[in-house]
């Protein structure tokens, strides 16, 4: 099943800045919400978002209850070379998801 | 005395179907879709691909379609091909006329239809992740294609009872759809504007639910609004009110999935 989406550039030239967005599927319950019964809902968040970049770590967010269901994060990084770039998105419960793309630099 | 009183009821019946006829539907031209009624982030969220959360559903979907179910070991695609061909224009048509069933049926409803009778699994429940992926996918081939429901002799009587539901007061606020959609949209609710009530994108995902959800589950929000009684997912009812109002959109462009705030 679909548990990430990831957008990028398949091709760029050196020294370019691209965007990247990745879309994650996650409920993101806060752990403040209750049930109708009183009961309260336990936490489960995505706590870890990390983009690699042939292996060099080029962008990192911690999350919080706050975030939205099915986080969207768009960022921006610099073309250096041909490669591949690896997501990584940790969470609650084990909830562990990798995705990687490759890139093609001129 | 008597005569009186009874022309007043009468004058007061009168009274009261001209001021229903009076609530006259909104001019073809004029009909816009939600998505003219929202901020410029939620739009540009339902325009990128790469940022509407629908298409998260609708690559689970994609999925569903391909994959073997049932007893009889058959998927989707292997009676319907490629979606992107067999599947365009087709949630545009919905509801349609079900002859086994006497009645039109939605698209979730095909989708269960299909999957009992041909595929021969357990139906999918409402508002279930896979259901709606489903129908997501399937609906997503239609974006950009005009709504054109089929009304003849068969479907028109479920038609005009999806009318008279409408335009029938109903609930603790005595309410109809219409003194909102019809008569009022544009205005603010709340805060918010009324939009006009046009079922373009669905099944489609809204900010509020945090997730996709079903033309049923948006209508049942609204009885709640109205202090009404919701009819249960799935019930005549509410497909007569869906029939009704893809009639009412007839040629508006399908947005699936849609983004609403």
């Amino acid at each position: 099943m679909a548990r990430a989406i990831v957008n990028l550039p398949a091709q760029a030239r050196r020294g370019e800045i691209i965007e990247i967005k990745t879309l994650a599927a996650h409920p993101m319950e806060t752990g403040f919400r209750r049930t109708q019964l009183g009961e309260l809902i336990p936490r489960d968040i995505i706590r870890r978002f990390v983009c690699t970049y042939n292996g060099a770590e080029v962008f990192r967010v911690d999350l919080h209850p706050a975030v939205a269901a099915n986080p969207l994060i768009a960022f921006t990084t610099v073309a250096t070379e041909s490669g591949t770039i690896e997501f990584q998105w940790v969470g609650d419960n084990g909830y562990a998801v990798t995705e990687t793309v490759s890139i093609r630099v001129e | 005395m008597r005569p009186r009183l009874a022309w007043a009821a009468a004058a007061y019946v009168l009274v009261g179907f001209a001021g229903i006829y009076a609530a006259a539907e909104i001019p073809l031209a004029e009909r816009r879709s939600g998505y003219e009624f929202m901020s410029r982030e939620t739009r540009a969220m339902q325009d990128d691909d790469a940022g509407n959360p629908g298409m998260l559903w609708v690559l689970d979907g994609e999925a569903l379609w391909k994959r073997k179910t049932g007893a009889a070991d058959r998927a989707c695609a292997d009676c319907h091909g490629e979606a992107r061909a067999s599947m365009k224009g087709v949630a545009a048509r919905y509801p349609a006329f079900d002859a086994a069933r006497e009645r039109p049926v939605n698209l979730e409803e095909r989708i269960n239809l299909c999957r009992t009778g041909r595929q021969q699994a357990p139906p999918l429940a409402f508002e279930s992740r896979d259901l709606l992926a489903l129908a997501a996918y399937v609906a997503r081939q239609s974006r950009g294609l005009p709504i054109a429901v089929a009304i003849d002799t068969r479907t028109r009587p479920f038609l005009d009872a999806g009318r008279a539901s409408f335009f029938r007061r109903q609930g603790q606020l005595n309410l109809a759809c219409s003194q909102c959609h019809d008569d009022h949209w544009g205005a603010k609710l709340a805060g918010t504007p009324i939009p006009q009530a046009h079922p373009t994108g669905y099944p489609l995902y809204r900010l509020e639910w945090q997730g996709l959800g079903s033309l049923q589950r948006r209508l049942r929000s609204c009885f709640a609004g109205m202090r009404a009684e919701a009819y249960a997912y799935g019930s005549p009812e509410l497909v007569d009110l869906e029939l009704y109002l893809m009639w009412r959109a007839r040629e508006m462009k399908i947005e699936t999935p849609a983004v609403r705030p």
